[in-house]
């Protein structure tokens, strides 16, 4: 096999185009879509809005694929939407074991991490640990829920309002909704702390 | 989530919201063919899936230790069969067609970094 792999997916492309299957106007255009219109920050508005609208909130726990579909999200992969929400008591994480499932629509495409063998692996076996690990200690007394995504049902994490956010609206709420806060690995950023603090 | 960086350039740990989701140029355009021969129908993604769930167990029951997970390759060799098991490609075509794109002289057409794999150049231009 050709050792390089853009070589290798140059070909594959230029044939399948030659036959008529895929135009590369398409291909770019999905692309894009991925790269500019859909990634956390939609994740982020549906937090949001289960933050400052509890009824909101109830529907998004009972369907989420409904709920989000009044926001105007759906499509890639968001039909089988379910999300989970953090409490005090309880501390939700994603993870896909066999591929990489993730809730396109909501999230993106998902982080290099969440793709690798170690992650699909141990956050199952030892969840406390890997949440540690990557920055999130968790109380003793909460217990930690792995929610495995399949080809029928992807995760949201909703996690809980910082505090001393009362006074913030819906919009600058998003702004404190992280991806990772969103995967179960992190938590929403405080008021006032730097985008790159997480 | 742009990618315009250089593919040979250092890769940063992967961490943070706005890190770019493919690593190379090539994983972006396999993702955008795999999703536009899904939007055009020609496999369910359940099938895909069931592929690529296949061709990462495969790299885990066989990989020395040590070796560097690639998760597109994975998803490369699951369309690749999948492809192939519908009779839309021939592997064999692909493979003739890859060589003569990889022995184009860096700069041609695909924007190339340095080869350093074994191919011939012609120098007959």
């Amino acid at each position: 096999m050709t050792e390089d792999p853009a070589a290798r997916i140059g070909a594959l492309e230029a044939i399948l185009t030659e036959k008529g299957i895929i135009d590369s106007e398409t291909v770019e255009r999905i692309i894009s879509y991925f790269e500019t219109r859909v990634g956390p920050m939609t994740g982020a508005r549906v937090v949001a809005r289960a933050w400052v609208d509890a009824a909101f909130r109830e529907r998004l726990l009972a369907d989420a694929t409904r709920a989000i579909a009044e926001l105007g999200i759906g499509g890639l992969q968001a039909e089988h939407l379910v999300a989970v929400e953090n409490t005090p008591r309880t501390h939700n994480v994603v993870v896909c074991t066999l591929c990489s499932c993730y809730p396109w629509a909501v999230l993106g495409l998902p982080p290099a991490w969440y793709k690798s063998p170690e992650y699909r692996s141990r956050v199952v076996r030892e969840p406390r640990k890997v949440l540690a690990e990557m920055g999130l200690a968790l109380p003793p007394e909460t217990e930690v829920r792995v929610w495995d995504s399949s080809a029928e049902l992807r995760y949201l994490v909703v996690p809980e309002r910082p505090p001393g956010t009362e006074a913030l609206d819906e919009e600058a709420l998003a702004q404190l909704v992280t991806r990772d806060s969103m995967i179960g690995v992190g938590s929403p950023r405080a008021p006032g702390e730097p985008e790159s603090a997480r | 989530m742009t990618v315009e960086l250089d593919p040979a350039g250092p890769a940063a740990p992967p961490r943070h919201n706005g890190e770019l989701v493919f690593a190379a140029p090539w994983e972006r355009r396999l993702f955008g063919v795999t999703l536009a021969l899904h939007e055009r129908g020609v496999f369910a993604w359940n099938d895909f899936r069931a592929l690529l769930i296949d061709e990462i167990a495969r790299w885990q029951a066989t990989a020395a230790p040590g070796a560097t997970y690639a998760y597109y390759e994975r998803w490369e060799l699951a369309l690749s069969r999948l492809l192939g098991e519908r009779g839309l490609i021939d592997p064999a075509a692909v493979e003739a067609r890859a060589r003569e794109l990889a022995a184009l002289p860096p700069g041609h057409d695909h924007d190339d970094h340095d080869h350093d794999h074994d191919h011939h150049h012609h120098d007959d231009r």
